[in-house]
């Protein structure tokens, strides 16, 4: 591991400072933010990470979870994910998320894990985190290795010829089909950004993943209040029944009235280079009785444009079974 | 209070800044100053030689490395030292002696939920943190929640029954 200087931040102004001293946010960020650790230590302990600067954010107070005044549920950015999976607001009202989170990783990573760090989690293709291979993620320009290489866990939405590497949060789909919004502080002030703007596509830039800018800290996720009588789930398909990344997974939730779909949401993992969402797929669905045509015809809006790799063409049926799959569950 | 005066940095071969922590290990607190890239695991091992916590893959794969941070059962090898200065750390020489076992330890040697014993001490740090976890009590949900500590002697069988005796307090 590179030699690093290891700051405690005693208040949210002194990490962004620290922060905004990087001449990106991105990969090859010269200051990086520690909260769990899960995946910045370990990127670190590969070389994959190298920040001159770590600073610990984790006794900045940024760990509640609680609802607010006007209904939203407020996920501290260092709550851990086991404590929002538990949380009653959270397994409530958000049983996808609750669901999501516990079908991720395992008990003691997701006791150190954090919201913020799940949503900044990095690719687990295993090009990226070994550095003797070409990747544009981590090495602009080097090429990719996983387009010519074993590609069978990679993405087949949001790729470009620069970068197929998939998005591994499970926690971010049921965030995304929940209408998230991520909640940020930054060297200018705060913004907010729907969870669906904050991830971009890797296009001719894989290194650059998200909207964040040096010094912007998550401070927390807000969660919309769910319309009345709403269900939701997540399956998650793996080649293992535990402790695996998916190959495909589907956060789905919907209301019914009268016998037909009066609102859906929906999201997929393990197929896209973010997570993966598509509102005009969820509107075709409303109005609609719960069926398995009415449900596949979605997932098909869903993944349109799915251009398939060597070894992972069968992600377009098994998402298409795993959308059919997970409606029927809240539907029935 | 322990101090062990200048440790060993644990990792890497140079380094130019030391941090001063105050570890708190099975209730002994120990003053150190160690190198930022220092983990847990290491600290524990080579500066505080508490072997019995084990390195298996060192990046959070296989839960060998499984202790206690403030009564919630985390992986030492991708917890930084230095950021968990003054928490409260229970390793598995905390948890029992070899006169006076846990009950976790005792029912591991019941029923031989072991071969090798490498994984062994995660295995039990694990299983103890489980029994206070917010989670069902089928043996599914212990194989779910114990998925964390791989063991490649294939002692699952005997590891699902232990902890399922504990539960019960048979």
């Amino acid at each position: 591991m590179q030699s690093f200087n290891l700051v405690r931040a005693n208040d949210r102004s002194a990490a962004i400072a620290a922060g905004a001293q990087s001449d990106t946010a991105q990969q090859g960020a010269s200051v990086r933010f520690l909260a769990g650790g899960t995946t910045l230590v370990d990127l670190m302990k590969l070389g994959v990470e190298r920040p001159e600067h770590v600073v610990d954010i984790n006794r900045l107070g940024l760990a509640d979870i609680r609802k607010e005044p006007n209904g939203d549920v407020f996920i501290g950015a260092t709550a851990r994910n086991s404590d929002v999976a538990h949380h009653p607001l959270v397994s409530g009202n958000y049983a996808a998320l609750s669901q999501a989170l516990l079908a991720g990783a395992s008990t003691q990573l997701r006791n150190a894990a954090t919201t913020a760090g799940n949503l900044l989690q990095r690719t687990r293709c295993m090009y990226f985190r070994d550095l003797a291979s070409p990747c544009n993620k981590r090495a602009p320009g080097s090429g990719c290795s996983a387009i010519s290489g074993a590609n069978r866990s990679l993405a087949i939405l949001g790729t470009s010829d620069a970068c197929i590497a998939t998005h591994p949060s499970d926690m971010a789909v049921a965030m995304m089909a929940y209408d998230a919004v991520v909640h940020v502080q930054g060297a200018s002030g705060g913004r907010q950004i729907p969870l669906m703007d904050f991830y971009v596509l890797p296009q001719d830039r894989p290194d650059v993943e998200n909207v964040l800018k040096p010094g912007d800290l998550v401070t927390h996720v807000t969660l919309p209040p769910r319309p009345a009588g709403e269900r939701s789930a997540y399956l998650k398909l793996r080649d293992r029944a535990s402790y695996e990344f998916a190959l495909v997974s589907a956060a789905v939730a919907v209301t019914l009235s009268q016998g037909k779909i009066a609102s859906a949401r929906f999201a997929l993992g393990g197929v896209g280079t973010r997570p993966w969402r598509v509102p005009e797929a969820e509107s075709a669905l409303v109005g609609q009785a719960p069926s398995e045509v009415a449900f596949r015809n979605a997932v098909d809006i869903c993944l349109k444009g799915a251009r398939p790799q060597s070894q992972n063409g069968f992600k377009v049926e098994l998402a298409k079974r795993c959308v059919v799959h997970a409606f029927k569950q809240v539907t029935n | 209070m322990t101090s062990l005066g200048t440790p060993i940095a644990a990792v890497g071969d140079s380094y130019d800044s030391r941090t001063n922590i105050t570890l708190r290990v099975n209730g002994r607190e120990h003053k150190l100053a160690v190198d930022p890239r220092t983990t847990l695991l290491d600290c524990l091992r080579e500066v505080l030689h508490l072997t019995g916590t084990k390195k298996g893959c060192d990046h959070g794969q296989c839960g060998a490395c499984t202790i206690h941070i403030g009564g919630r059962r985390m992986n030492s090898c991708l917890a930084l030292a230095a950021a968990h200065d003054g928490d409260e750390i229970v390793t598995i020489e905390g948890l029992g002696t070899p006169g006076h076992l846990h009950p976790m330890q005792a029912a591991f040697l019941e029923n031989d939920a072991y071969q090798c014993g490498y994984c062994t001490s995660g295995q039990i740090m694990s299983a103890v943190a489980l029994l206070g976890e917010p989670v069902g009590a089928s043996d599914d949900d212990v194989r779910e929640f114990m998925s964390g500590n791989i063991c490649r002697c294939g002692a699952y069988l005997n590891i699902v029954k232990a902890i399922q005796q504990v539960r019960h307090g048979k």
